[in-house]
């Protein structure tokens, strides 16, 4: 089965958390995963500015082990990252800013590559909220 | 044939960014051309009403983005009609023409496509 697993919420959520142990076990079941979508506060989690505290998981860092290991595709939204400060190098430029801070694996791009990646895929699995 | 997207909106248009994200998504696939209908549900059916005036909150009137889909070729908007009735709006004029589906109808809706992406 092909999968697109979509990131709604920040690092720090369950439901990110949930997406990441989802997105394990759909690779050990020996699924395929097409795509991970970044949206909304999901964004947050490409940042390599996290700073988390020694006694806390931290799900953004594992995250992007996770998809360096697998060399999965990780595509956060361009348009909800600039919003809310995740900037690669390109755009940092573009638009002024001292710090890229787009986390390594992940590409900024737009939202079409959520709808391609649907139309190549068999399950869209969300997660969001708390 | 390209897969389908159900789009359900249920965020008010007001509270923060997610209902201009969750319509982002719609007008994207309209620019490729993909199929996508919306149903507003919960505080999204607040998305419809027509004489909002977001300019008192130093909003940009999102009302503005909904009448553009069909430009995108999004023609297809339903509304659930037990969340207008819930929120007193059964008889409220709908800035953009939505079928009002009861809960029998949403479920039958939800069946016809490939997806449904929930924001």
């Amino acid at each position: 089965m092909k999968f697109v697993i979509s990131v709604l919420s920040s690092s720090h959520a369950p439901s990110t958390r949930r997406a990441l142990r989802f997105a394990q076990a759909v690779l050990a079941a020996g699924h395929e995963i097409i795509r991970v979508f970044f949206y909304q506060d999901g964004v947050l989690t490409a940042s390599n500015n996290l700073v988390v505290a020694q006694d806390q998981q931290d799900i953004a860092q594992q995250w992007q082990a996770f998809i360096a290991e697998n060399e999965l595709d990780a595509v956060v939204c361009i348009a909800a990252a600039l919003r809310r400060g995740v900037l690669d190098q390109t755009e940092a430029q573009r638009y002024g800013r001292e710090a890229a801070n787009l986390a390594e694996g992940y590409q900024l791009s737009g939202l079409g590559q959520l709808h391609d990646g649907l139309q190549q895929a068999e399950r869209l699995i969300s997660f969001g909220g708390q | 044939m390209a897969k389908s997207v159900l789009l359900i909106s249920r965020q008010a248009p007001w509270a923060g960014i997610a209902a201009a994200e969750a319509l982002d998504i719609a007008l994207a696939a309209g620019a490729f051309d993909l199929p996508l209908s919306i149903l507003f549900m919960d505080d999204g059916v607040l998305q419809l009403l027509d004489q909002q005036q977001p300019l008192a909150l130093q909003q940009k009137d999102l009302s503005a983005n909904l009448q553009a889909l069909p430009m995108f070729g999004i023609e297809q908007l339903y509304v659930a009609q037990h969340c207008l009735t819930e929120r007193g709006l059964a008889e409220s004029t709908l800035v953009m023409t939505a079928e009002r589906l009861d809960d029998q109808q949403i479920q039958q809706l939800i069946r016809e496509y490939d997806y449904v992406v929930t924001l």
